[in-house]
């Protein structure tokens, strides 16, 4: 999961951006100067590669690896070619 | 690659906290910087007691302000020039320079090439936005050949400055260049530049979305 | 590995007790013998000696030695050496000096001790490069932009180059300001005998460090240890981490140039830690001047014809007094208001075209005849010429 220092967060919106999965978007609280920071969708596949948090030049977002969670692996569509399954 | 460390504890040991939030604009290249030269000195161990941070006068200068360690916020240009006399004094110390493109190649160019050739062992930290950020988007000498800025309104007819290949042909230790959206390897790099003795220097590409970004 | 000063080297490394050397040495023995560990300096007429003698001994004494690229970055580098824990120095003439005002401003505003040896030759410009002058006088005071407070001396012997030098340094540790040498020419190319004091016979004072706890040191405010407007010193490397800036600043360092109170309180303070202290920093020598009615005001190289004009005036029985300024800047003004109610006439013979004169005029307020005495063009003014200025008139 990530935590946000809400106060640092500038709204730049570069975290969600770049994250690979898309796990990120603007949540519905406001900081002091009128911004939305952004939290973690509902349904998300974050991997926990903390994309985000090196490249927030804000220092705002830190990345709490969970322990106990396990992720479906996501089979890819490419499938070998030749060989035994042909 | 950092482990155990979140950007949290790094924040604590490293930031003066009640500086923050930053004077940059949102999207601003600068801070991720920061955050990098945190890392690298995370990763090396530095003795914080020891380190100096060195800066002139522009928006890359203002990032020692927020580093808890010694700083020293030098006139426009000299940056280089202070920290040979720091080094100078006591050979000790760990110097790094945190100056931009105008900073660093246009009024302090001189500085950078003596600094360069005379190998002097420190690291500059240069962040390259491509204009004058602080004062509102001026031409600098890294713009490129036609770009707009508020003082080339016809665009830019002067052909621009490759500072990497100028220090690298006065023979500095450590060259190097990278954007501010590489997550990991700017990390490694500058944690090599700071290992390495001798004059080493590397580049940052950074955006500047208000100034740069900005037509007339 | 920091400098530690060592008498026996230094004296080994000067050489005899008496020596015939040029005014550029002894301000090399000066600084040597005050504790420099670090000069930076570029090559100009007539000062390029200093940066020479430099050269070849401060290695010998274990300091540092780096022949910067231009005057701009001697005088960071100087600045930065202050701040590493050196006590540092730079020489230079006119045109270096105008080059390094914007730097000599950042030293006051951030309080970093450092010694400029002016020698100054004919302006503007590239003038007259092998000729002496004293044109600089009112640039030492005014030269940077913004409201400060400067401190300079004036040498008229070789022997005096070597003592203010030492002096400079003092000055620079105690009140934690630049502090400028203003010799000229005339006393940077000649040679002169000198005596280099014994150890017993110096002094010197040494920068205070910063040595409270700290988390509850504030770097820029009044001494926590002392009663005095300089701050301790917090050397870079022992752990105070201190943000210094030439930005206005609060107490803590940090820039604060939004309001209007902050920017004066910190003005205020850098300027009057030296103007509150007027009377211990005035140093003047005064010749005849009990029964004077007319007096010279004078300095530096000047004071010479201007002492031999007195004598010859004395010899024919007339009542001629000088006044010779030691420390130009701060202006000595309670000397000039007690001389000016006593006598009738004062003559300022000066190198230039009337610099020194006006801070005369205005402190004298009217109470006796102001003549100024110029003269350009790289030429000491000749006993004979100054003699003219006390016959009638």
């Amino acid at each position: 999961m990530i935590e946000i220092k809400d106060d640092w967060c500038k709204g730049c919106g570069i975290c969600i951006e770049r994250c690979p999965v898309n796990a990120l978007e603007d949540s519905d609280r406001l900081n002091k100067k009128g911004i939305r920071p952004p939290q973690l969708k509902e349904k998300n596949e974050c991997n926990f590669c903390r994309l985000c948090e090196l490249i927030c030049p804000d220092l705002a977002i830190t990345v709490i690896p969970d322990k106990e969670v396990k992720k479906d692996m996501k089979k890819t569509l490419l499938s070998p070619t030749g060989g035994k399954n042909k | 690659m950092p482990d155990i460390k979140t950007a949290d504890k790094l924040n604590k040991k490293y930031l003066r906290g009640d500086m923050w939030p930053t004077i940059f604009c949102n999207g601003c290249g600068h801070g991720v910087v920061l955050d990098y030269t945190f890392w690298a000195i995370e990763e090396l161990g530095l003795d914080m007691d020891k380190t100096v941070f060195v800066s002139g006068i522009g928006c890359s200068s203002r990032l020692p302000g927020y580093i808890n360690a010694d700083g020293l916020h030098t006139t426009h240009g000299r940056a280089i020039a202070f920290a040979t006399g720091i080094k100078a004094a006591n050979p000790d110390l760990n110097i790094i320079v945190f100056t931009g493109d105008g900073d660093c190649s246009g009024i302090g160019g001189n500085h950078l090439i003596h600094a360069a050739r005379r190998n002097i062992d420190m690291t500059v930290i240069m962040i390259n936005n491509f204009t004058y950020g602080m004062t509102g988007g001026q031409l600098s000498p890294t713009a490129p050949l036609g770009s707009i800025a508020t003082t080339a309104p016809y665009g830019n007819i002067e052909h621009p400055f490759d500072i990497c290949e100028l220090v690298k042909a006065l023979g500095a230790n450590y060259v190097a260049r990278w954007t501010v959206s590489h997550p990991y390897r700017p990390m490694k790099s500058v944690k090599a530049g700071l290992e390495k003795k001798g004059f080493s220097l590397i580049e940052f590409f950074s955006p500047c979305p208000t100034a740069c970004g900005n037509s007339i | 590995m920091m400098y530690k000063r060592d008498p026996e080297l230094i004296r080994e490394v000067l050489g005899k007790k008496v020596q015939f050397i040029l005014g550029d040495i002894a301000c090399v023995y000066g600084g040597l013998l005050a504790g420099c560990s670090f000069f930076g300096g570029y090559p100009i007429t007539p000062a390029s000696e200093v940066a020479e003698g430099m050269a070849r001994r401060l290695p010998r004494v274990k300091g540092t030695y780096i022949q910067m690229e231009d005057e701009i970055g001697s005088i960071a580098a100087v600045i930065g050496a202050a701040w590493g824990g050196a006590k540092s120095m730079t020489a230079t003439s006119g045109p270096g000096f105008s080059l390094m005002m914007e730097n000599y401003g950042y030293a006051v505003m951030t309080e970093t001790p450092c010694v400029i040896v002016n020698i100054q030759r004919t302006g503007p410009s590239t003038g007259q490069p092998t000729l002496g002058a004293q044109g600089d006088m009112m640039q030492a005071r005014w030269g940077t932009h913004g409201d400060f407070e400067a401190i300079a001396l004036a040498p008229s012997t070789v022997q005096e180059c070597m003592d203010f030098t030492v002096e400079a340094f003092n000055l620079a540790e105690k009140y934690r300001n630049p502090v400028c040498v203003m010799a000229d020419g005339e006393m940077g190319h000649l040679r002169e005998r000198v005596v280099i004091p014994d150890e017993k016979d110096l002094k010197i004072i040494n920068r205070v460090p910063a040595t409270i706890d700290k988390d509850k040191f504030i770097p820029f405010t009044n001494s926590q240890t002392r009663n005095s407007k300089v701050p301790d010193f917090p050397t870079f490397g022992t752990g105070y981490h201190t943000y210094v800036t030439g930005l206005t600043h609060n107490e803590k360092g940090f820039p604060a140039t939004d309001k209007q109170p902050d920017h004066e309180k910190l003005v205020k303070r850098i300027t009057t830690k030296i103007t509150d202290d007027i009377d211990k920093l005035t140093n003047v020598e005064k010749l005849y001047l009990d029964d004077a009615k007319t007096v010279f005001v004078t300095y530096g190289a000047s004071a010479r014809p201007a002492e031999s004009a007195m004598e010859m005036a004395r010899a024919k029985g007339k009542k001629v007094g000088m006044l010779r300024l030691k420390l130009v800047w701060p202006f000595p003004v309670k000397e000039i208001q007690e001389l000016a109610s006593k006598v009738d006439k004062i003559i300022v013979p000066e190198m230039n075209l009337g610099q020194i004169v006006h801070p005369v005029r205005e402190y004298v307020e009217g109470q006796c005849k102001v003549v100024s005495a110029p003269k350009i063009g790289g030429e000491m003014h000749l006993p004979h010429e100054l003699y003219k200025y006390l016959e009638g008139k």
